[in-house]
């Protein structure tokens, strides 16, 4: 027995000498691989990188020719600049950094708010025409946004919500709330609506046995959601420049975007202020990053 | 501890599909009550409307003698246990023992004494410290009998809750179930789609189908004499053969020459079927008496028994259980012969138990 438990060990060195050519044919693909994965990297980060880097370089730096890579002084003014006017005091893009906080952050929690409990309802309850509504919900989403502006600017004129944060909050959760209830949809059917059943044995109301167990078990799909929903209300441009006008409401993308055209452009201060603009959605895409992907691959992947 | 009726329940979704149509059951004080049936034959919509998780759109529901169509599942004084365990997945198993009896509000003396009780009784003591997560699906199907136990409740409604083990612990854990009913005396409602399963527990059967009651019955009579053709076809592995069947000259008289007894009472009218066990028919030599000609079109060998599929010149092939010590071989011209006792007679268009 022990020879044969020796012999049957044995083939282990021998996997080693397996046929030369397909050994070699893998390595070769792999550095294949790994060198289109590189040039795919640097076309893709390139402006980003460039982005960075002007932000950081001094206005003669930025348009020395031949393009300075590496040797220039470094310089912080611009960041600066980005915060602070140039008299002193809070400058007119800080404003708008805060704006967007505000209503990227407030129409998020909206979306979320309305959109969770209506995907639970959805996934646990006998709706009348349950396919419909849902496929109702998602068609508001099939036509490119821009195509409202005009119904819409015209619509909240009447109403008095032109150049209001109100405004955007309303129209970014109305874009976000079709998203959340789908994307949330997938997360509550995943969970099985047997914990809802036992807690409302053990004496829990429907609305309790969904706070106290279905909720926490969706968290990470509600961050994943969310964070998508936070992306697009923070990137947002079209609706947030035909639908604002004053520096004190105009959220950051039009605002940087203002930047640009005048007789001279700062570009220094367009990518400080782009680099500002990017961190936020950045870091919180990597804090939520595990959510993220169980997001969207259970999202994707139904029962 | 109560009976529990059911009356012409009946439960339909918004959608329109008609999951319970018109069920009535009356289910015995102590009784161990197995709703039987294929998938989407209602079952489960009748024990959740028990239940509570379910509002039926007509009917009433009594539980002992309240009338609990309007009582929320936590006042029905009743326990249940699902396919899924659903335990809580953040409590070890003592706390999700304890959590329906704090939710209760009962003092902790009676809480610690009633949790102990039940790990007793489900012999749960090692696993008392450990979350869901780390128990294998029997020990959670353990738990989950153990917390529903721990109310004490009047009634327990079982969902399906061995279909997710696998065979030998499913077998393990039926004999337990019973074994638990009958040492409590407390009345149960199984619900399950595996036959084997309702026909060792039950002292009673409901066979559903299409939201329907076919047949109530104890297992020997839902086994013997089978109501419908339905049930016939359902009950039984392999099935009772269904034979068409004429009354000539006080017999019945199948294709291929076989003839049976027939029942008393038989209308002559009607088009005919006879069930007919798989044991109550023998393959015999060629030629035997009382025998027709047949040919052996195929055999399972299952170690405790044969069964042969046997083409007697009839419009289906008829299945025959023969103890394993006789063996023909496939395509053997042999005989078929009827050996049990008057078979159940259907008629084909209402599909009914006529004699």
């Amino acid at each position: 027995m022990a020879v044969s438990a020796h012999e049957a060990v044995s083939p282990g060195p021998v996997r080693d000498h397996t046929p030369p050519a397909r050994r070699s044919g893998g390595r070769g693909r792999s550095v294949l691989e790994v060198a289109l994965l590189t040039v795919l990297a640097v076309v893709m980060l390139f402006p980003v990188l460039w982005m960075i880097e002007t932000s950081i370089k001094e206005n003669r730096d930025v348009y020395a020719i031949p393009a300075k890579f590496f040797d220039f002084k470094v310089t912080l003014d611009h960041f600066r600049d980005v915060f602070v006017a140039s008299g002193g005091g809070p400058s007119t893009l800080s404003v708008s950094f805060l704006n967007s906080v505000v209503v990227a952050g407030v129409s998020t929690v909206l979306a979320t708010v309305l959109g969770v409990p209506a995907a639970w309802a959805y996934s646990r309850f006998g709706v009348k025409a349950k396919k419909d509504q849902l496929f109702f919900i998602l068609s508001t989403r099939f036509m490119p946004p821009v195509v409202v502006v005009i119904p819409i600017f015209l619509m909240y004129r009447q109403a008095g919500l032109i150049n209001t944060q109100l405004g955007l909050i309303l129209i970014y959760a109305a874009f976000n709330v079709p998203f959340t209830i789908w994307m949330m949809k997938g997360f509550v059917d995943e969970v099985p609506p047997e914990y809802e059943d036992a807690a409302m044995l053990d004496g829990y109301t429907r609305l309790q046995a969904f706070r106290r167990y279905t909720l926490p078990l969706l968290l990470p799909g509600i961050a994943a959601t969310a964070v998508f929903a936070l992306i697009f209300s923070w990137n947002e441009f079209v609706f947030a420049i035909f639908l604002t006008s004053s520096d004190n409401v105009r959220t950051a993308p039009p605002a940087i975007a203002g930047l640009i055209g005048g007789t001279t452009v700062d570009w220094g201060l367009v990518a400080a202020a782009s680099v500002v603009f990017a961190l936020p959605v950045l870091v919180f895409a990597y804090l939520v990053r595990k959510h993220l992907v169980a997001g969207v691959t259970l999202g994707a992947v139904r029962r | 501890m109560a009976g529990i009726e059911v009356t012409a329940l009946h439960k339909r979704y918004p959608d329109g599909t008609v999951a319970v149509d018109h069920v009535d059951l009356s289910i015995g004080d102590g009784e161990l009550f197995v709703m039987l049936g294929p998938s989407g034959c209602g079952k489960t919509t009748t024990l959740r409307a028990i239940a509570g998780l379910e509002r039926q759109t007509t009917g009433d529901i009594r539980i002992g003698d309240t009338l609990v169509n309007d009582l929320p599942p936590a006042e029905r004084d009743i326990a249940m246990v699902f396919q899924f365990y659903a335990l809580y997945p953040h409590l070890r198993t003592r706390d999700n023992l304890a959590f329906p009896l704090r939710a209760e509000g009962l003092p902790k003396a009676e809480v610690r004494e009633r949790v102990d009780e039940a790990a007793r009784l489900m012999r749960l003591g090692p696993l008392m410290d450990r979350r869901p997560r780390r128990l294998s699906g029997g020990e959670q199907q353990r738990v989950a009998l153990a917390r529903a136990l721990v109310r004490r409740p009047r009634a327990f409604l079982m969902d399906e809750p061995l279909t997710n083990l696998d065979a030998e612990l499913r077998a393990d854990m039926r004999t337990e179930i019973k074994h638990l009913q009958g040492e409590l005396g407390t009345t149960m409602v199984y619900v399950t789609h595996d036959q084997v399963e309702a026909m060792s527990l039950g002292h009673r059967i409901a066979i559903l189908n299409k939201g329907r009651v076919e047949q109530i019955g104890t297992p020997l009579e839902v086994y013997d004499r089978p109501a419908s053709l339905f049930c016939a076809a359902f009950i039984g592995s392999p099935p009772m053969n269904l034979i068409d069947v004429e009354v000539a000259d006080g017999k019945l008289r199948g294709q291929g020459g076989l003839v049976l007894t027939p029942p008393p009472g038989l209308p002559r009218d009607r088009g005919l079927v006879a069930g007919v066990r798989p044991e109550a028919l023998e393959v015999t030599e060629p030629g035997a008496e009382r025998s027709v000609p047949a040919r052996v079109v195929s055999a399972e060998w299952l170690g405790d028994e044969l069964i042969y599929v046997v083409d007697h010149g009839g419009r289906r092939d008829v299945r025959v259980r023969m103890p394993p010590t006789v063996r023909f071989a496939a395509d053997a011209p042999v005989g078929l012969r009827h050996t049990g006792g008057t078979p159940a007679v259907y008629d084909v268009s209402t599909e009914e138990l006529v004699a």
